[in-house]
This record gives structure tokens, C-alpha cells and sequence, in this order.
């Protein structure tokens, strides 16, 4: 495949996250046993990275009530669910969780492969909102712009802002993430996978590196 | 296995099927936005090929593009090229030199959308042939009653009226049955091909016996103005023994939902009273109809030229 056209399954770890099922009911996020590569974040890391990023919102942010999170399916939504958990527990805020499909906003669809289409849901109106995009592995960038360009056809936010659990590099595009869990540098062949450990939507969830040249990667 | 075109729902399996249902299931969100258009096919062309006229289904397909924001053509060529079978191949050429991302073609004659297929590099999407096949209506009739009734296996349809020259009572019986439904077919006995039990549908000469139990009823529209009233003495006679009305859905389910293709005859195959309100579902199934379209077109429209033969992933 292209180069500016990358397969977004390799950052985005929708390999082992399934697509929802026919018939729309999201299927349970699942572990693909068949894929055992090297845990760079472990359940309780991913706690503690969702709880510090929570506090940073709280710091950085002048007008909490406007906070909108806004997960991008499959992985970005239970990571949004638990950081508007930790938003209540930090700070007492009811904080409005969305979801956001990019597929029909990708850049790599004349390439020819048709890839599912995943849920969305926007329970409020974005204006005026500022709009915090949740992801679970940022790379190329290509997965926010198309996120950006969907959430804008919602309506016109105050601001947008990005969190992503891991940051594996790569950057394709001119897009900065303003809350990171963890930056792990990669090699470009690596996959970066959020996966949950018993096909359980509300986790324990964990971030593996492999790599399909043999072994883990970098 | 789907390939390249969408001909008919005999060539679908149920995974292709369930593919295209969630596909289009996901495409009703986008027709609730304020701003109801995704950027998914832009730069590309889709051609409305309709040799016969129509107006719904040309409209449906044109709204579906437009949403995914390719560019729609309509393309409606005269009465007197048709005489000659060459010049539809000639018309198929003539397009696939302007070189579309996907063709929709409408024909009188079966097999007309696989004969434009073979001539095209576009892939073609058959939006109803003759007495063949009519794949998107079948589609968005079991996105309707998937809707309705959070499943298709395991239920009873009961399709009502003339099975024989119907292009949509042909696509929903192999649409019903793949998915797991049981299939019943009813009509005066002129209207029922006599090997149509080889399909795998019930036969049945009594419209009450055909709604015995059924969850969903299908009136299929009388071709008025392509049978010349041969195969029924008159629109009275078919509206008491085939057309639906409260007293006779009484013999369906009690939750059963009543669906018809459009446009109704209203007092015909429909009471008046049916036609416009619950249980049927009738606008539904056109509301279903553009995120269906869209769920094909996004499937099969903006594959490359050169990927002819393959199927999707």
C-alpha cells in the first residue's frame, strides 16, 4: 500500500477491536489471541494515564461546563467513558460523551477497500462546545484530520482538542495532541494495539507493540 | 460471494447481506444531521442509467449519491434507441468512455443491467429489470423489517399479490429466505408461476391462509398499465380476495407489519385507510431506501478501474 495512503488497522488497532457485527450492535471489544506482542501499557498504567490527563483538563480548561468528549470508535469510546468518569471524580463535572465514526471522512477510500463503518452518536450539539477527540493510538495524524473535518459538519466548536492514550509518531500531517498518556517511539512496521483483555467493552484493556516481521517491535 | 456489481440478491450470500444492512444501518445517521452529506465519493460520478421510466427509485439513488457527495448524472435515453439491442451496448460504451465510478441502470428486460455489466468497467448496480430482479428495493425491505422487528430469522413473510411478473416479489424471496425468514407467496392463480415452490416458498390460493401467523405482509403493486387487466377480471374482484385491509390483516400476527414497494393503487392492493397508516410501514421502507443506496454505492462505487472482479473486504 501507498505510502500516503497507510492502513489505518495498523494504528489504530482495529485488528483486534472487531467491527460492530451485522444488524449495528457493537460487538464486545475482544483480545486477538493470535496477536501476543509486547504490553507497553497495562491496565493500571492506562488508569493512571486517564486520571492524569483528567486533572489536566480540569487545569488547562476555563469553561468546564462546555467540555464535550467525543471518542473516535472503536477504542477512542471506552476511553472516553472512563476519562468523563475520572472528570466526575476530579471534579464533579457530568461531562457529555459522544462518538464519531471517521470512515466516510478518510482520505485512503479510492484505494479500494470498503472498511466497515463503525457507530455515531452525538447526544448534544457541538456549537460553542469545547470538543475534546479521544483516540486510543495516534500516528499519522490522518485519523484527527478526518475527525475534525466529521465534527465540524455537527456544528462550529469553541475549540477542539485531542487526547490520545499513546502517541507512536509517524506524523503525516500537521497535527498536534494536546493530552497524551504515553509518546512510544516505534519503527514503522510496528503495530500499536489497544485491545481489551476478555472481550469486555468496559476492559481491563491494555496497549501492545508487534511487529509482523517477527517478534516485538522497537 | 458479491463481486463488483450488484445484479441481483441470488448472486448475495447472507454475509454479504448483513454486510451491506449494517453498512446501511450506520448511513440512517447521517440522514438525521442537519448537514446530511459526507465527503465519502466526492470526485466521483454515478451514472443514473434509467431505460424505463421512474421516478422513486431515480430519486432515491440520486439523493443517496448526492449524500455521499459524488456527482449524479441522469441519463434517460430516448424511446426510439431502444429499438435495437445493439444500442444499448453502444449507450454502455459511449458511458464507460466517460469513465463513471458506478452505473445504475433501470431496464425493462431482464438481464439487460448484466449485459451493460459485462461492457463497463464502472461497476453496474441493477435498479430493477424486467420481471428479474429488483436488489435495492429487496434490501431496503429487510433494513425495514430488521428495523421493525430486530431480526429476520425466524419470521413468517407473507408477499401478496402478482408474484409472477414481480421483479421485487422475485429479489425479496431470495432476500427473506437467505436471511432465514420462511416465505409465503398468495395470489389468484394466474399471477403464481407454477414452479415458484422450487424456490423454496409456500404456495397458497387463499389469502387467509397465506396470513395465517405471519409477522410481515408484503402487497406487491398491480402493474395496471403493463397487464392490460388479462390476469384479473377487475380491480374490485383482486381488492376482495387479495387486497389488504384491517378485517383481513387480523389473520397476520397481531404485531405484523404491512409493507408495500410504492406507489399503492389505494383500495386495490391497499385499503385507504392501510395505506397511510400503522401498521404499515410504507414510507419507512423510502426513508430506509437512500441510507440503503448509500450503503451500496459506498460499497461498490470509488473502486478503482482496475479492480475489476473483486470483491470488497
Amino acid at each position: 500500500m501507498a505510502k500516503n495512503t497507510p492502513d489505518l488497522r495498523s494504528s489504530r488497532g482495529s485488528g483486534a477491536i472487531h467491527a460492530p457485527v451485522a444488524g449495528g450492535v457493537e460487538s464486545a471489544l475482544s483480545h486477538d489471541r493470535e496477536a501476543d506482542g509486547r504490553v507497553v501499557l497495562d491496565d493500571l498504567a492506562i488508569r493512571r494515564s486517564l486520571v492524569r490527563i483528567a486533572h489536566e483538563i480540569v487545569e488547562r480548561t476555563d469553561d468546564l461546563p462546555s467540555l464535550y468528549l467525543v471518542g473516535i470508535p472503536n477504542g477512542g469510546v471506552p476511553l472516553a467513558r472512563r476519562l468523563a468518569a475520572n472528570l466526575r471524580d476530579v471534579a464533579e463535572l457530568e461531562v457529555v460523551v459522544g462518538m464519531l465514526d471517521t470512515t466516510l471522512y478518510r482520505d485512503d477510500l479510492t484505494a479500494g477497500a470498503r472498511p466497515r463503518l463503525r457507530r455515531t452518536e452525538m447526544p448534544s450539539a457541538v456549537d460553542d462546545r469545547i470538543v475534546i477527540l479521544v483516540d486510543d493510538v495516534a500516528s499519522t495524524g490522518r485519523t484527527i484530520r478526518a475527525a475534525m473535518d466529521a465534527l465540524m459538519d455537527f456544528g462550529r466548536p469553541r475549540a477542539v482538542q485531542v487526547v490520545a492514550l499513546v502517541d507512536r509518531g509517524h506524523r503525516e500531517l500537521p497535527i498536534k495532541i494536546d493530552y497524551v498518556g504515553k509518546n512510544i517511539p516505534t519503527r514503522h512496521d510496528d503495530r500499536v494495539l489497544f485491545r481489551s483483555l476478555e472481550g469486555d467493552a468496559e476492559g481491563p484493556f491494555e496497549v501492545v507493540i508487534l511487529n509482523e516481521n517477527g517478534g516485538p517491535g522497537a | 460471494m458479491m463481486g463488483r456489481d450488484l445484479l441481483g440478491i441470488e448472486d448475495l450470500d447472507r454475509a454479504d447481506i448483513e454486510m451491506i444492512l449494517d453498512t446501511a444501518e450506520h448511513m440512517q445517521e447521517v440522514g438525521l444531521r442537519d448537514v446530511k452529506k459526507v465527503p465519502t465519493l466526492r470526485g466521483r460520478t454515478i451514472v443514473n442509467l434509467f431505460f424505463e421510466p421512474s421516478t422513486r427509485t431515480r430519486i432515491s439513488f440520486e439523493i443517496a449519491g448526492k449524500r455521499l457527495s459524488a456527482d449524479v448524472v441522469n441519463f434517460t435515453p430516448s424511446a426510439s434507441s431502444l429499438k435495437k439491442a445493439e444500442s444499448i451496448l453502444d449507450t454502455a460504451k459511449t458511458l464507460d468512455a466517460m469513465d463513471p465510478d458506478a452505473v445504475v441502470v433501470r431496464h425493462a428486460v431482464a438481464g439487460v443491467p448484466k449485459r451493460i455489466a459485462d461492457e463497463l468497467h464502472a461497476p453496474v448496480i441493477n435498479a430493477g429489470d424486467g420481471a428479474h430482479e429488483h436488489p435495492t428495493q429487496a434490501l431496503l425491505d429487510l433494513l425495514t423489517v430488521y428495523e421493525e422487528k430486530g431480526r429476520i430469522d425466524g419470521l413468517t413473510v407473507a408477499i401478496i399479490g402478482d408474484i409472477a411478473h414481480s421483479r421485487v416479489a422475485r429479489s425479496n424471496i431470495y432476500a427473506f429466505l437467505k436471511m432465514g425468514a420462511e416465505v409465503r407467496v398468495a395470489a389468484p392463480p394466474t399471477m403464481i408461476p407454477a414452479n415458484v415452490e422450487t424456490l423454496g416458498v409456500k404456495a397458497f390460493g387463499s389469502l387467509r391462509e397465506a396470513l395465517d401467523g405471519a409477522d410481515v405482509v408484503m402487497a406487491l403493486r398491480i402493474q395496471r398499465e403493463r397487464l392490460a387487466d388479462a390476469y384479473f377480471p377487475s380491480d374490485r374482484e383482486y381488492s376482495a380476495t387479495f387486497g389488504i385491509d384491517r378485517a383481513k390483516l387480523r389473520f397476520a400476527k397481531d404485531d405484523a407489519i404491512v409493507m408495500h414497494p410504492g406507489p399503492v393503487n389505494r383500495g386495490v392492493e391497499l385499503s385507504h385507510d392501510l395505506a397511510d397508516h400503522r401498521p404499515s410501514v410504507i414510507l419507512d421502507q423510502v426513508r430506509n431506501g437512500v441510507a440503503l443506496r448509500m450503503a451500496v454505492l459506498y460499497l461498490l462505487a470509488a473502486r478503482h478501474p482496475g479492480s475489476k472482479g473483486g470483491g470488497w473486504t
